[in-house]
């Protein structure tokens, strides 16, 4: 007999009880994440590729589309593609994230109904291929620019602070959406369609200048995926991307407040999935 | 020394009678905003006990088979002890760890190779790395799935499949084993592999819960029993008194029905039921638990109100899935006003296992139908296998052990 461990089941775990119990199971974590990034392009002739084109197909469409109708990307300095990419590898990998976590509870539903793990775990892993893509992506922006002579500064390292808050907001979103799509899926229709509205209010295919002084800019820093894309171009544009304390403070509050309400709210409902899904 | 201890542990389900019916957002938007402005009950709320404080110990080394009718709350059971869901009072304190064959195969992913499945399923399961690579080997060869090891399990058989998931679940050598009728999958080669493991865990000192509707197989293999009705532990203890307590309370067994009075008695066009029951030439004591070596008696009676009738009475025999089995009847002959008796033998070793029910028919003329008299009696009966490694269902509507296959060896032609 090796783990004389006594466990107590009852309807209600305590809380070191069940982080540490989140801990014993971490390397299930792993195998989850691996098994989504197996599978992703098992099948397909691309295979990796597909990591590789479609920030790249994304952000030369948006830079045609940009040129074409609006004269956005005219006063810069810098080629308008450099400006782009940084805005889409981090939105693909806020809105990737966060349909993957959204969804995770009910494709996995063979697992939830079945065996016993801490429910928290498949959400979490759930980021992995996000970000996956998202190292791709930047592998992709480098190569243009150095191509077009930039080169990083130090700041640079910035990059992961801004990657973390990204997921911790997409976390904070995602775990109420993937408590709710258990029981309505509606949500699973609905987060499509307002991350198809999201690109259009996040500095995706523009820059937060062109906001600032517009009666909108109060609202419009509020939205989380501005900090983290301000941020992001801040990291890697050198000199030409300033510091935005007015984008960076409100998502850093987002992070913590959504992170922690909405692990109180999967904790409350994950022993109730297998029961509604 | 108790590994698991079950106090006081219940379950209860909301049940929702919609009176709107629906299942969206929209929906439960609407039926809350009708039930906060105008007043009206979106829904009827109704508390379900699926467990009602069940009190159960098991002790290290114990083979417990537990037994119920459906919706007894079995499955209910093992889903809290595996942890799949919570119960809503109570608690249950688990030594060591457990490991479920509930659902064998469970969390394989159909892209994944077999190899690869075999470190996700085990991972699922709760073992760490090192422990699947000390079992790799063994799991594979369990499985009998060498030549396959890098082939998508997506294009496994589903023997392969089950076979897979079975031996990863059971080399995760756990202290406690949950099995919930895995007899009924796989070969008999299969099977008589996977109740070897299953006496092994047992002879190691291990615990195992099983759970099966095959009492032989339960009888045989577990030590102790645990008999569930409607949610509740109605019995615990040794397996052979839980089994007899089972039979006796549960099997819906309509094996005797009698009238004194024919104004009472069902009926139509002057015949009238008076009595029919199964026995046996033995008799049989209530309670008794009918299995397919049992030779059968079926006796019936009727008043028969017509003068010089002529007469067919048949017996109908149906499995409970309502198909018919067979139907026999007497040769058409004349009767006069008074009771009509018959009686009608079934042989052991004719029958197979299964929940039975039997009609009869009364019928004038060879072509006029007088009275059906549906489900007259009704019994189930057990398994019975001697010297058989097989303890999965016997496949069959009959189970004629008379009929014998005859085999020999023949020399090969030059």
């Amino acid at each position: 007999m090796k783990s004389e461990k006594v466990r107590v089941i009852t309807a209600k775990p305590s809380f070191i009880e069940y982080w540490k119990e989140v801990f014993d199971y971490r390397e299930l974590f792993w195998i989850l994440a691996k098994r989504d990034i197996m599978v992703r392009y098992k099948q397909t002739i691309f295979g990796v590729l597909w990591s590789i084109l479609r920030p790249l197909i994304s952000s030369l469409v948006y830079v045609f589309g940009v040129n074409k109708i609006g004269n956005l990307g005219a006063n810069s300095e810098i080629p308008y593609i450099l400006i782009i990419l940084p805005g889409t590898i981090l939105w693909l990998f806020f809105s990737q994230s966060l349909l993957n976590i959204s969804l995770s509870i009910v494709t996995n539903n063979n697992l939830v109904a079945k065996v016993f793990f801490p429910r928290i775990i498949i959400p979490f892993s759930s980021f992995f291929l996000g970000l996956l893509d998202f190292l791709i992506g930047l592998i992709v922006f480098f190569g243009f620019s150095f191509y077009y002579g930039l080169f990083p500064e130090i700041k640079i390292i910035f990059t992961v602070l801004f990657v973390v808050l990204a997921y911790l907001a997409t976390t904070g979103i995602g775990l109420f959406a993937a408590v709710l799509n258990v029981k309505y899926r509606d949500i699973g229709q609905l987060i499509p369609f307002v991350l198809s509205f999201g690109l259009f209010i996040s500095p995706v295919l523009y820059t937060t200048d062109k906001v600032m002084g517009d009666w909108t800019y109060n609202l419009y820093v509020l939205n989380p995926a501005v900090g983290a894309i301000d941020g992001l171009r801040w990291a890697l544009l050198g000199e030409h991307a300033q510091f935005n304390w007015d984008s960076f403070i409100p998502l850093v509050v987002f992070c913590i407040v959504s992170v922690f309400i909405s692990i109180r709210f999967f904790r409350k409902h994950e022993n109730s999935f297998v029961d509604y899904i | 020394m108790s590994v698991i201890e079950i106090n006081n542990a219940s379950k209860s389900y909301v049940i929702k009678h919609k009176l709107n019916k629906g299942n969206t957002l929209r929906d439960d938007i609407v039926n809350f905003t009708n039930s906060v402005f105008r007043g009206k009950k979106a829904s009827k709320k109704e508390l379900f006990w699926a467990l009602k404080d069940i009190n159960l110990k098991v002790e290290q080394g114990d083979r417990l088979g537990l037994i119920g009718s459906n919706g007894a709350g079995k499955s209910t059971l093992l889903k809290l002890l595996s942890r799949i869901t919570a119960p809503t009072s109570g608690e249950i304190k688990i030594t060591g760890r457990m490991a479920s064959l509930l659902e064998v195969g469970t969390g394989f992913h159909p892209e994944l190779t077999g190899r690869e499945n075999i470190y996700l399923n085990g991972s699922i399961l709760g073992m760490r790395k090192y422990e699947i690579n000390q079992q790799f080997d063994n799991i594979v060869e369990f499985a009998g799935i060498q030549k396959f090891l890098d082939t998508p399990v997506k294009r496994y058989s589903s023997g392969m499949y089950v076979r897979l998931g079975f031996a990863i679940a059971a080399h995760l050598e756990p202290e406690i084993l949950v099995v919930d009728e895995v007899l009924a999958v796989g070969d008999a080669d299969f099977q008589k592999k996977s109740i070897g493991k299953m006496r092994d865990v047992s002879k190691s000192g291990r615990t195992i819960l099983f759970v099966s509707h095959n009492l032989t197989a339960v009888e045989s293999l577990c030590n102790k029993g645990a008999f569930l009705n409607k949610g509740e532990l109605i019995d615990h203890g040794p397996i052979k008194n839980v089994i007899n307590n089972y039979i006796q309370k549960v099997s819906s067994f309509k094996i005797k029905q009698e009238w004194i009075d024919i104004s009472d008695a069902p009926g139509e066009n002057g015949i009238y039921a008076k009595r029919v029951e199964l026995t046996s030439d033995e008799g049989l004591e209530s309670g008794i638990q009918l299995t397919t070596r049992i030779p059968l008696k079926i006796e019936y009676e009727f008043w028969n109100d017509l003068e010089g009738a002529n007469l067919n009475l048949s017996v109908f025999l149906y499995s409970m899935t309502g198909e018919c089995i067979f139907n026999m009847a007497n040769e058409s002959q004349s009767f006069s006003k008074g009771i009509v008796s018959s009686e009608f033998r079934i042989p052991g070793d004719f029958l197979n296992d299964g929940s039975y029910f039997i009609s009869l028919m009364v019928v004038q003329d060879g072509l006029k139908p007088l009275f059906v008299f549906d489900e007259a009696l009704q019994f189930d009966i057990h398994d019975f296998r001697e010297n058989s490694e097989y303890l999965g269902k016997w496949p069959g509507a009959i189970r004629p052990m008379h009929l014998k296959v005859k085999s020999w060896q023949k020399e090969l032609a030059e």
